[in-house]
């Protein structure tokens, strides 16, 4: 029996194997993965960001719970943490927080090291993202490496991102940088039970409000008008800001209705499939260029490129023109 | 990419004495493992379902409050059953001589005791892999 059928039989064991493969890179991994792939584009794929220690596995293993409760369908887990950038090590520690999940069989946990990777995901979680939808687990839930400002990443890759905060993480200028609040489906302040949960949720509901939140148009005579909320598709998400102590269970209802809402939202606006698209031509565009890139390294004597690095270390030409100089003598 | 070594560590049973166990995940780390780090008060339905999950290449043990001669047999029980036999499991904390051929016998790949060095637990995890994973 193929590793594809006995996933599909539901063996588990199969399954950790394939994501196994995947995280390697390993051609029989993405073999099979591409026999699941036609399965693929069922499931709902939620981000979890946030800086680190603001409470992303605590939550995380609260919200597996209450989906797990309220839809009664299979849910996915997988948690990155950072690998070290001087020996490749990382300690994966996010299922300490998960310890409520264990004995359900329908929920399946599994720990990533970014191994180098930028921006909060490591390269291949889209890919072991794929394999769990396409084994038939109906929510993902994407728990990415504590981020800070620029790691958004999850965006792309998740439906409805989470964006964690905690209490006296910074002012509301913090709150209307360009980065990751931007990214934010929804908005949450955990460890609200700590002081200055407050000012942190007014913050960030003070900062949407300067984003705009009602969506507004030139008419024809030149006035700036609101949109009329009838036109079905220019009906802004306005991202709720809400409060948690993920720790003691208390407002995880409240981020589900969340959760829930946004999804209604992007399938009835087409949000839905336009991200879906997005993130699928971003694949195709990222692994196009690592192949490129890799012939161009295996077809190219690697003297030429020695010699091009050496005129860059020397100044005498810029990167850019020996990049022009290469890909010249190519064609 | 290279293939990384995935390794589990788990404490499990009621003691509440972590260090020994983080000192050897941070160990391993240092040495270029990727370290799933499950925390105090594990049993060991929890241990294997987290090896199942995470497809580890191997397994250690940290036991300090005597209930190893339970614990340890039930772990080798549940991943047996879970087609996971040839996964190594090595095993560290205070383990009285007399417990140790029993162990040995059971399948503990290694059995580390104080004064241990991180060298010796990180070639020892090293060589319990160095035979890859067990194939699918």
């Amino acid at each position: 029996m193929s590793l594809l059928d006995r996933i599909l039989a539901g063996d588990r064991l199969a399954l950790a194997r394939l994501l196994t493969q995947i995280e390697n890179e390993s051609p029989a991994g993405f073999e099979a993965l591409s026999g699941l792939f036609p399965r693929t584009g069922q499931a709902h794929m939620v981000g979890i960001t946030g800086a680190p220690g603001t409470g992303k596995s605590t939550l995380v293993n609260r919200l597996a719970l209450e989906l797990r409760t309220r839809t009664q369908a299979r849910v996915a887990i997988v948690a990155v943490d950072p690998s070290s950038p001087f020996t490749g090590g990382a300690i994966l520690g996010d299922r300490i927080r998960m310890r409520d999940l264990t004995g359900d069989p329908g929920i399946f946990i599994r720990s990533m090291a970014s191994r180098g990777a930028l921006g909060g995901l490591a390269r291949t979680t889209a890919a072991v993202v794929d394999a769990l939808d396409g084994a038939g687990y109906s929510w993902i839930l994407i728990e990415t490496v504590g981020a800070g400002q620029a790691e958004v990443e999850i965006a792309r890759t998740a439906h409805t991102t989470l964006v964690i905060e905690a209490p006296g993480m910074g002012d509301d200028v913090q709150a209307i940088k360009a980065g990751i609040l931007e990214a934010a489906d929804v908005l949450v302040v955990n460890k609200a039970d700590l002081p200055g949960a407050d000012n942190a949720v007014r913050a960030l509901q003070s900062s949407l409000e300067l984003a705009s939140a009602v969506p507004r148009v030139w008419d024809h005579h030149g006035r700036l008008e609101p949109v009329d909320a009838t036109q079905e598709a220019r009906v802004a998400w306005v991202p709720p800001v809400l409060k948690t102590v993920a720790a003691l269970g208390e407002g995880i209802h409240e981020v589900v209705d969340a959760i829930l809402n946004h999804r209604t939202y992007l399938e009835t606006t087409g949000g839905r499939a336009r991200r879906d698209r997005d993130r699928l031509s971003h694949e195709v565009h990222a692994l196009l260029s690592d192949r490129l890139l890799a012939e161009f390294l295996d077809s190219h004597a690697s003297a030429d490129l020695g010699a091009a690095l050496e005129k860059v270390f020397a100044r005498q030409a810029s990167p850019r023109q020996v990049v022009e100089s290469l890909l010249a003598a190519r064609r | 990419m290279a293939r990384k070594l995935r390794i589990l560590i788990a404490k499990p049973g009621l003691d509440g004495h972590d260090r020994g166990a983080k000192v050897i995940a941070r160990a391993l780390r240092d040495a270029g493992m990727e370290v799933i780090y499950t925390g105090l008060r594990q049993t060991p339905e929890m241990i294997a379902e987290a090896a199942l999950q995470e497809d580890v290449d191997a397994i250690g043990l940290s036991v300090l409050s005597g209930a190893h001669m339970a614990l340890v047999p039930r772990v080798f029980e549940l991943l047996a059953a879970q087609g996971q036999a040839g996964v190594p499991v090595l095993l560290g904390g205070i383990i009285p001589n007399e417990d140790i051929p029993v162990l040995r016998e059971r399948g503990v790949t290694a059995i580390f005791g104080p004064g241990t060095t991180t060298d010796a637990v990180v070639a020892a995890f090293e060589q319990a892999t160095a035979h890859g994973a067990p194939s699918p």
